[in-house]
């Protein structure tokens, strides 16, 4: 009797919250923007969007500015969990552009909403953000930031025609449907580009790499730079390769690399662990020149970590914190006063993605009331016809394959701050 | 000597109950989505549902039946749907969806079962607590085997590698199926909501045919006491095996579904780690152990939870797990279930009285 009471009282519940979720059709049309503030309500009877306070400001701010409409952009990124670093850099990043765009008039006139949704670093979970984005009545989708994620994503977005950018997707799938771009270099392009510098600058002829072969973005990368380093003068005499599990002691591929008579060590991979291969490397009284990508950006902030061991550590990176020029310099002074921490490029990534978004709108002369199918075709077709000059590069254009074509940037960190090489 | 009750036996009336639930539910949810009525969220999570309520009962049937702890199911399913997925990339351009399916399952469900037959022998011969951590470092083994493997086909063959995707050394023409960490990509999206709840209806009917089967029953008298269940001829490492392979072959469908439903597919901890062990086990005991029809209900509930949460943005898988705890008491705890038992009587003298009234 108890076991049928249970059962009974949590079958109802889940008929209850089947029922709950229903309603929310008319929100999921994104072709009826025209009625926002009715619908908003309405879907947070249902699903309970995100309303946060940066949100409860913009649709105060739809009552003051709105003359066209409003325009609904969609972020998906792990907010929770080990990757929500990225997650909430490229969330702060994309606020931060929509509340200047707003400032400035909008979009066509039109207000631009944010809503960022969790992942958690599951394509599973990406896919249950992007429904409740679509529930919410997204009209295009900035995301998902990891790569796994937006590949998950992009197979939806591409069945129901809705326009994609990823800020920070670099696996090659990730933009494999034509209607999703990305802001980011993808992981071939810095290998090839690593290598390239490397073998074209002469830097040495005899390289280690150390990566991590649980991680799509570190793999890949080190994948077409071992493709590439055939073509060049130098070769790579040690890969030593390590996973997620095992990322605190690198003395075993430091040893590796050192006996190989490595000149300089590769280091495809974030910061917080490259941290430790500097200082480990420093112990070992190994001195070796150290060459990264744009994931070792933010290595100078890293708590306990001597800044000095990074003194001559040379990165390709489309974004540095400490660049002087105009655009930088506010986004930073911005980000800190409102988040207290310098921006990674993750945020860099987050903010250009809402300003291209903003350039092939214009451009293509998005306007409210369009349907997200008309939004994607006019957008995608737009994208292959701006030029932006953003935090990440200047200058940025795409093709129809979704990559951007950017000049990667090689800086090396001199007196404790990035200078150009 | 059956009490019977219309004709039935208590324990068919039950099952029939148990199959009218999901037939039920998947009836209004398709009335519901024909007429439009059904969020985009909800149309996503059907799948999962269905997944997740497939491999609760497969670990129900370890836990519940076969009394054994096991927090290595993840590792099951991992194995499902990797084996899954590759058939199906390999073939997806060469047939057509249904049968490939069809097969996939049947690959999944046989790569899984025959991993949870040789992971079996050995460490069924454990008991409690030494089980339970065997099976959890199975789970870890498989993520990282898979994390570390690449496997390649071409014109000349299979080929794999456990060290990167060049030494595949894979032609031009051929296709790389597995790579290292970052998974197989481009899986076909065969699975649906109709398939999840075929393939969760034919999980039920073997579950429950299984337990009342003569095997079911021997392996219920080991559970209770198995120097009894031998002193009567029982084979007491036979009958283990046998229902903890068909619960690792039933965890490696879920793997299945859940592998067709994205497009993507990485051995994270998230998805296939002793995360994910601990969260099934979590719907069974929340379901009740040895409950088939709880753990559908608790899996489904706990799937939605999460999604539902959204709304409290960061504190969300803060209250998530309060929200767990707090059905967890009211569930099972001494006090709250002599709580819900005396408000039941309460209620059914209420009615009596309303009777006698009338």
């Amino acid at each position: 009797m108890k076991k049928k009471m249970v059962s009974l009282m949590l079958a109802g519940a889940m008929m209850a919250t089947l029922l709950a979720g229903c309603g929310s059709d008319g929100a999921a049309d994104g072709a009826a923007a025209t009625g926002t503030e009715t619908e908003a309500t309405e879907v947070s009877d249902t699903t309970e969007a995100a309303d946060t306070t940066e949100e409860a400001d913009t649709t105060e701010a739809a009552d003051t500015t709105a003359a066209g409409g409003t325009f609904k952009i969609g972020g998906i990124g792990p907010l929770t969990g080990g990757a929500a670093v990225y997650g909430v850099a490229a969330k702060n990043g994309s606020q931060i552009a929509v509340d200047e765009i707003n400032e400035a008039g909008g979009i066509n006139g039109m207000t631009v909403e944010l809503n960022f949704q969790d992942d958690e670093l599951d394509a599973e979970k990406s896919v249950n953000a992007y429904n409740v984005l679509k529930d919410w009545g997204a009209q295009v989708i900035d995301g998902s930031v990891t790569s796994a994620c937006s590949i998950a994503v992009s197979e939806k977005t591409w069945q129901d025609k809705v326009f994609q950018l990823t800020p920070s997707g670099s696996a090659v799938d990730c933009v494999q449907y034509d209607n999703a771009f990305r802001i980011c270099f993808s992981d071939p392009n810095q290998g090839i580009a690593s290598a390239q510098y490397i073998g074209e600058n002469g830097l040495a002829s005899k390289v280690a790499v150390i990566y991590d072969s649980s991680d799509v973005y570190s793999s890949g990368i080190y994948e077409k730079f071992a493709q590439e380093a055939a073509n060049q003068s130098f070769e790579i005499v040690a890969a030593g390769a390590f996973t997620a599990d095992n990322k605190t002691d690198f003395s075993v591929q430091l040893q590796q690399a050192k006996d190989a008579g490595a000149e300089l060590i590769f280091l495809p991979i974030y910061y917080t662990e490259a941290s430790l291969i500097l200082t480990q490397a420093d112990s070992m009284g190994f001195d070796v020149q150290f060459f990264g990508c744009d994931g070792l950006d933010g290595i100078l902030g890293v708590e306990n970590f001597d800044a000095s061991l990074a003194e001559g550590v040379m990165l390709l990176t489309p974004f540095a914190a400490d660049a002087t020029d105009d655009l930088t310099v506010n986004f930073v002074k911005e980000y800190n006063d409102r988040f207290g921490e310098t921006p990674n490029q993750f945020a860099a990534d987050g903010y250009d993605t809402i300003y291209t978004i903003k350039a092939a709108a214009e451009k293509a002369g998005i306007t409210a009331d369009m349907s997200n199918e008309e939004i994607c075709t006019a957008l995608s077709q737009a994208m292959t016809e701006i030029t932006v000059n953003g935090l990440t590069g200047e200058g940025i254009t795409w093709d129809a394959s979704g990559e951007p074509s950017k000049a990667p940037k090689a800086v090396v960190i001199k007196d404790g701050a990035y200078a150009a090489m | 000597m059956k009490t019977k009750t219309g004709g039935l036996s208590k324990t068919t009336k039950s099952d029939l109950i148990t199959y009218g639930m999901v037939i039920l539910a998947y009836i209004i949810v398709q009335l519901l989505v024909s007429t439009g009525h059904v969020s985009s969220l909800i149309q996503g999570l059907l799948v999962p549902f269905c997944t997740y309520a497939i491999v609760a009962i497969a670990l129900n049937l370890t836990v519940g039946i076969l009394g054994e702890l096991s927090i290595g199911h993840a590792g099951f399913m991992c194995v499902g749907a990797f084996t899954s997925a590759v058939f199906s990339l390999a073939f997806k351009q060469t047939m057509p969806s249904a049968p490939r399916f069809l097969i996939a399952i049947l690959i999944g469900a046989a790569s899984a079962a025959l991993i949870g037959f040789l992971v079996g022998i050995p460490v069924l011969r454990l008991k409690g607590d030494y089980l339970a951590i065997v099976t959890l470092a199975f789970g870890e083994i498989i993520k990282n085997i898979i994390n570390a493997l690449y496997l390649g086909v071409d014109s000349r063959g299979v080929h794999f590698t456990m060290k990167d995707a060049l030494s595949l050394n894979i032609e031009e023409d051929g296709l790389v199926l597995i790579k290292g960490a970052q998974g197989v990509t481009g899986t076909p999206n065969d699975s649906n909501f109709t398939v999840g709840i075929v393939l969760l209806l034919v999980t039920l009917f073997i579950v429950l045919n299984f337990i009342h089967s003569r095997t079911g029953r021997a392996v219920m008298a080991i559970r209770d006491n198995r120097i009894a269940a031998e002193s009567i001829g029982i084979n007491v490492t036979k009958y283990k095996l046998i229902a903890f392979t068909l619960s690792a072959a039933l965890a490696g469908v879920a793997g299945v579904l859940y592998a067709h439903n994205l497009s993507t597919l990485n051995a994270l901890p998230k998805n296939f780690g002793y995360n994910m062990s601990i969260l099934i086990l979590v719907f069974v005991v929340l379901g009740g152990i040895g409950n088939i029809r709880g753990s559908i209900i608790a899996a489904v509930l706990l799937t939605l939870l999460p999604e539902m949460l959204r709304g409290l943005s960061d504190y969300r898988m803060l209250i998530y797990s309060v929200v767990l705890i707090a059905m967890m008491i009211f569930n099972w705890s001494p006090n709250a279930i002599f709580f819900r038992k005396r408000l039941q009587q309460r209620l059914t003298a209420g009615r009596e009285t309303e009777k006698e009234e009338a």
